[in-house]
């Protein structure tokens, strides 16, 4: 059995790799999308794992809540994204600076 | 008798009624009524007035002192609008309204095509009224307000026609000198309230005596400190020196003559600018006690009536030659009140009040004849044409530089006598001064006489063949003046020294010149008689014959000695450089100090860093703020994330 750091690791490095993800694309916002879907997972992780540590099953029921957020995010971000090309006809995150004082 | 009361009310209400009756529908009324309801006015306020003035003469009525009207109350302060009538103060009055009534008819003909006929004779009516109530008032802030409204009047007139340019600059000029003279006035009326705790006439005459004997001082600093009642006495001169024109506040009143020519006669000569003179007769309790104030009021009048004189000299505008003349004669009645011979300025006033009217109406009278032209230069051989106004200007030329007989004589040779008999120090200065000056009238009034009246004719030709005597309005009042200019002296004199004014002027023991005055003489007659063998006498005769020698016999020795004296010709051509130097030191000086509070402390400090900077902070910062907002999601995640590591840190820290 392997011991739990190495789940927390690979978690830390999910978590690590979404993370950058969002800082360090520039070109495209699905990317941005499923940068976010992997801190979920790397959360997801960390609950499985302690759960299992634990012996105790609520993170894992908790894991589905997040599923269930997670897929109807994507949903909604997907959705949003379609109208946002159609508005803007572009999905590069460079040029979307609306939010810009 | 009548109660003297209701009478004083009649005497100011008069001019009053006219005055706002004219100004507010005179254009409804038109220009006959005006005049009539004008001349009425003020013809019933002299009737009253000399009225007033017998019931003391000869039936010994008491002085009145009462208050109309209470209206205000401050702690233990009243102030109140309140008339007392003496002596003094029924003398002024007649002086005044005689004056005034004698330009209101006089205006009739001066003013005849004039488009403000009704705004004039509102004004004059007005300021009729304010001047009576300059002279009746029983306490300080009725003289005040008197005394503004005089200069108030003044400035208006000056500037009657206010389309010209000269004219606004010279009302200015008179307000504004004016109010340098009030800021001492007002200072003196704060004094008396500090000290007195009243501003009633009666009640400071009453306590001046304790006031006095308690040594009361007024500090300006812990240790610097001044008798009271010399800090008093010199703020109120400085007053009357702004109204009355003496040096170095004079510079007003040669301007004012841009003003029409009845308006000079009546408040610039004859009534106004004598209210500071009055007003220190009135006050002549205060002043007595102040060995100091009575220094400066000798050494500046009689300054005033050397200086005045010799600038007059060099003078081509008849006007203005009368202008400076008045100038000099207010200097003597100065000199007068700083010897204490107050009842003998008044004296001066008075004929002064007469003969100058009368020489400034005949002025106005040779002016509307030649078509509004003033310079002397462009007049001459007048008498041919104008009889009654050579006459009367003859007489009153005689009466101003004191020829026997003439009114004028009796006023200035007391002054000079009395100056002679003074113990003040300053006396041995200003007896040469006085009599010199005596010389110098002699000189500037004959040489306008002689350049106006007799030489060549130097006018155009067109104006010679039209040329007329003024119709009967103008010369009317102008022998009505000259009658009192040639007698009053001498039927006034008598009852001055049968001691007409009584307890209303005091007189302290020490300077009691007017006594001595009073113990000498022996009757109007024989001191006319004894005058033909006096310096002054000769000295005015010997004015008269340079003026004439000058002027008329050979006018090329004047202009040699114009060349020769070229220097001292350009300092008097300057008037002694005061307007030079107030334009240069004062005006430059307050122009700089405005510019100053303009400039640096208002558009630089409180605009620019005040209020303009700091919007302009806040502008500058949120320009750098709005920086951060970069508007890409990846920032604001980062700033977010960064945010949370180092929250998480600091809490790990402080763990």
């Amino acid at each position: 059995m392997n011991p739990l750091s190495d789940y927390l690791t690979l978690s830390a490095i999910l978590f690590g790799i979404g993370i950058a993800g969002i800082f360090i694309n520039r070109k495209n916002i699905i990317i941005l999308l499923m940068c976010i879907e992997l801190l979920l997972l790397a959360v997801n992780t960390n609950f499985i794992a302690f759960s299992r540590y634990l012996n105790n099953l609520d993170g894992q029921i908790f894991v589905f809540f997040v599923l269930t957020v997670a897929a109807a995010e994507a949903a909604i971000g997907l959705a949003i994204l379609v109208v946002l090309f159609r508005k803007k006809k572009t999905i590069n995150v460079e040029e979307l600076d609306s939010l810009k004082g | 008798m009548f109660d003297l009361k209701p009478l004083c009310l009649l005497i100011v209400l008069n001019p009053l009624g006219a005055a706002l009756v004219i100004g507010l529908f005179g254009k409804l009324i038109g220009r006959r009524a005006s005049h009539w309801l004008a001349i009425i006015a003020v013809g019933v306020s002299c009737c009253l007035s000399l009225q007033a003035l017998k019931q003391f003469m000869w039936d010994g009525a008491e002085a009145v002192n009462f208050v109309l009207y209470q209206w205000g109350n401050s702690g233990s302060y009243h102030f109140e609008i309140g008339f007392l009538i003496d002596r003094l103060s029924s003398w002024m009055m007649v002086v005044v309204s005689f004056v005034s009534w004698m330009v209101h008819i006089y205006t009739v003909g001066y003013m005849q095509v004039d488009s403000g006929y009704q705004r004039f004779f509102s004004y004059i009516a007005l300021f009729t009224f304010g001047m009576l109530m300059l002279v009746m008032s029983n306490n300080f802030l009725q003289l005040f307000f008197g005394w503004e409204m005089v200069g108030l009047m003044s400035y208006l007139l000056i500037g009657f026609w206010f389309q010209k340019e000269t004219a606004i600059v010279a009302n200015l000029k008179a307000f504004i000198v004016n109010r340098v003279g009030d800021f001492g006035f007002i200072l003196g009326i704060a004094a008396i309230l500090y000290g007195f705790g009243t501003l009633d006439y009666r009640m400071v005459f009453d306590q001046v005596e304790g006031v006095v004997a308690s040594n009361a001082n007024l500090f300006f600093t812990g240790t610097t400190s001044t008798p009271l009642i010399t800090f008093i006495c010199l703020a109120l001169f400085m007053g009357a020196m702004g109204k009355s024109a003496q040096i170095p506040l004079h510079v007003w009143l040669p301007d004012s003559m841009e003003g029409p020519t009845p308006i000079s006669a009546l408040i610039h000569a004859a009534t106004m600018v004598t209210a500071g003179v009055f007003m220190l007769a009135r006050l002549s309790p205060l002043f007595e006690y102040s060995e100091t104030a009575l220094t400066v009021v000798l050494i500046i009048g009689s300054l005033t009536c050397l200086l005045m004189g010799l600038v007059g000299i060099v003078q081509n505008d008849i006007k203005r030659i009368i202008a400076y003349s008045t100038l000099s004669q207010l200097g003597y009645m100065m000199t007068a009140m700083g010897v204490s011979a107050y009842p003998v300025g008044i004296f001066h006033l008075t004929t002064h009040a007469f003969f100058k009217a009368l020489l400034f109406l005949g002025a106005g009278s040779v002016i509307l004849a030649l078509h509004h032209e003033q310079d002397i230069w462009k007049m001459g051989n007048l008498k041919k044409y104008m009889p009654v106004t050579y006459i009367t200007m003859l007489v009153g030329s005689l009466a101003l530089i004191g020829f026997p007989l003439f009114s004028g004589f009796y006023s200035k040779d007391l002054i000079i006598e009395a100056v002679g008999l003074s113990t003040l120090p300053a006396a041995q200065f200003a007896y040469p001064i006085v009599l010199g000056s005596v010389y110098i009238t002699a000189l500037y009034t004959f040489r306008l006489f002689f350049v106006v009246f007799h030489t060549q004719e130097r006018m155009e030709s067109k104006l010679i063949s039209h040329l007329q005597e003024s119709p009967a309005v103008i010369w009317v009042p102008l022998v009505l003046l000259a009658i009192p200019s040639f007698v009053a002296g001498g039927i006034l004199l008598d009852p001055l020294f049968q001691n007409f004014f009584k307890n209303s002027i005091v007189i302290h023991a020490n300077h009691s010149v007017f006594n001595i005055l009073q113990a000498e003489h022996q009757g109007a007659l024989q001191m006319a008689l004894e005058g033909f063998k006096s310096s002054s006498f000769w000295l005015g005769m010997s004015g008269i014959l340079t003026a004439w020698f000058c002027y008329v016999q050979s006018p090329a020795f004047a202009a040699d000695m114009q060349r020769k004296f070229s220097l001292l010709y350009r300092i008097l051509k300057d008037k002694f450089g005061f307007d030079t130097f107030n334009q240069w030191a004062i005006i430059a000086g307050v122009r700089g100090a405005g510019w100053f509070c303009w400039k640096v402390s208002d558009d630089w400090l409180i605009d620019g860093i005040g209020v303009n900077g700091t919007a302009k902070s806040i502008n500058r910062i949120s320009y750098m703020l709005r920086k951060i907002q970069s508007g890409y999601l990846y920032h604001y995640a980062f700033v977010m994330i960064v945010g949370f590591l180092a929250l998480l840190v600091w809490l790990m820290l402080t763990e």
